[in-house]
């Protein structure tokens, strides 16, 4: 049996998954796709983030992925990792490399169990900042000069592959290379702030075709998350499980304890539970109506008369959810161009609410139009006497 | 993933100590914490197998006791020897 | 070393199908 058909059932516990720390972030990513910045009030504390690793000990969940926002940030980070790893759960921190100092560097290097991924998005400060804001390249620079420095061999350099750094993908390599890191490169969803900037961001349809034969040329030295499953219908499927994970084999924890299918979907419709709840983790993955759902039989609707739809399953449910399309159709991405043209009718996208961006990050739309009192005072429409 | 064909049954084997087994309905998965690979075995037996070898003087007496037929040793033997290779399994002196 | 579990099989004999398959942990779509 294939692996695509034991996976895609779920599990009775995640092989790894995606917890994010904190909403703090240092940064105001362009397109975060937790649409981080401000530390929420609600966040779980040391003690509750302890207990969940004794839940995640208990069900051999492997390894955590731990990012936000910016981890590094929260006092008890280091604490927290080293619980993790003192309890049998491997893990990897995604950062932007704000406290990776030598000193910190030496002390990852000489320890085991532990993996670092430094986010970068360009391979030039020109590039990677117009997204990640003014300094940042430097900042992330430096962080891979202190591990590397430090003899940390093997963290991941992590990308994500936009319209504008498409054509640096050799770049990216030797970044990677000239530090003795090794390269990720990640789709951009429409998820989180992503969603303001997709259609300026995304990768054209040639960038998208490009990518794919750049990813077959580079075998296994590059990574990706198997985050371009979507695009195994164009023939060969990249190495990964090729399917979507979303409350199969993967998911989020957020940092209120909110559990959702992926960190791409931080949205109502892709809740699953809180681990404050009764049962905690355990409760919500094996015994979630969402997950449940995810995991039955799904249908390929407008997508099951297409030849490639064994290959590409349909593609990402977060970014069909997110550009308004219907999840049993085409990826806005379809590599046919199917989800392009059908992307024509959509008339209201979803908005992911928890938005804890730092303000004037992102606001209201400005609103042009006067704002006067209505002609007469018991009138209740705001419109009123706008002559519209 | 190559064959080991100086993969020797006729010795005895053991779990690697950073391996975690995860056992699973479909067989179990296998993560190890040094290598952070990742092995899907897709056999309950294959699993029995496992688990047996570090009590039992050869792996090929660890197959028999978890019902492996001699006919289907040959793919037991590959199985076997590619968790060696990726350093699930190893040699107990 | 991970094996592609959508590679087509080689059609000239009955291939026996391994019984352990490597996956990346970075293989997995939903995690960072």
């Amino acid at each position: 049996m294939k692996l695509v058909e034991q996976f895609q059932y779920g599990l009775d516990a995640p092989i790894c998954l995606t917890w994010e720390l904190t909403y703090a972030c240092n940064l105001s990513c362009v397109h975060c796709l937790s649409s981080s910045g401000r530390r929420d009030p609600r966040e779980l504390s040391t003690v509750e983030c302890k207990a969940v690793v004794d839940e995640l000990e208990r069900m051999q969940v492997f390894y955590v992925n731990i990012g936000g926002g910016e981890p590094t940030v929260r006092p008890d980070f280091w604490e927290l990792v080293d619980y993790a790893t003192d309890h049998h759960v491997g893990v990897k921190f995604s950062t932007n490399g704000i406290k990776i100092t030598p000193e910190r560097a030496r002390r990852l290097a000489a320890g085991d169990y532990v993996d670092v991924q430094i986010s970068l998005d360009g391979a030039t400060a020109e590039v990677n900042d117009a997204v990640r804001g003014p300094g940042s390249y430097a900042i992330a620079l430096r962080a891979m000069e202190n591990l590397a420095a430090a003899g940390f061999a093997g963290f991941k350099v992590s990308v994500v592959v936009t319209r504008q750094n498409a054509g640096q993908l050799d770049d990216f390599l030797a970044i990677a290379d000239r530090y003795g890191a090794q390269l990720r490169l990640t789709r951009l969803r429409p998820s989180g702030r992503g969603a303001d900037v997709w259609d300026e961001l995304h990768p054209t349809a040639a960038q998208q075709r490009a990518l794919y034969d750049w990813l077959l040329d580079h075998g296994e030295r590059v990574l990706t998350g198997d985050s371009f499953f979507h695009l195994a219908a164009y023939g060969e499927a990249l190495p990964g499980l090729n399917l979507c994970g979303a409350g199969r084999v993967v998911c989020l924890i957020d940092p209120v304890g909110d559990v959702y299918a992926c960190p791409f979907a931080i949205h109502d419709e892709f809740l699953a539970g809180n681990v404050r709840g009764d049962g905690g983790f355990a409760r919500v993955w094996r015994s979630s109506e969402l997950f449940a759902d995810l995991r039955s039989p799904q249908t390929g609707g407008a997508c099951t008369s297409c030849s490639a739809y064994d290959s590409c399953r349909g593609g990402c449910m977060a970014a069909k959810f997110f550009t308004g399309l219907p999840l049993d159709g085409p990826d806005p991405e379809c590599v046919k161009g199917h989800g392009e043209r059908l992307l024509s009718t959509v008339d209201e996208k979803p908005r992911s609410a928890p938005d804890h961006s730092h303000r004037r990050t992102r606001g209201p739309v400005p609103v042009t139009i006067g704002m006067r009192r209505p002609d007469r005072a018991c009138d209740e429409s705001p419109l009123a006497g706008l002559g519209r | 993933m190559s064959t080991e064909d100086t993969f020797d049954l006729d010795t005895a084997w053991g779990l690697t100590a950073q391996v975690s087994v995860r056992p699973e309905r479909f067989g179990a998965l296998l993560y190890h914490f040094g290598t952070r690979r990742l092995s899907f075995l897709k056999s309950p037996v294959l699993l029995e197998v496992l688990t047996g070898l570090a009590g039992a003087p050869t792996a090929r007496d660890a197959c028999t006791r978890a019902g492996v037929a001699a006919a289907e040793l040959p793919a037991y033997r590959t199985a076997l020897a590619s968790l060696a290779a990726s350093d699930m399994i190893r040699e107990r002196s | 070393m991970a094996d592609n579990p959508t590679t087509e099989q080689p059609t000239e004999e009955v291939v026996e199908e391994l019984l352990v398959e490597e996956v990346s942990i970075d293989g997995m779509c939903g995690v960072y």
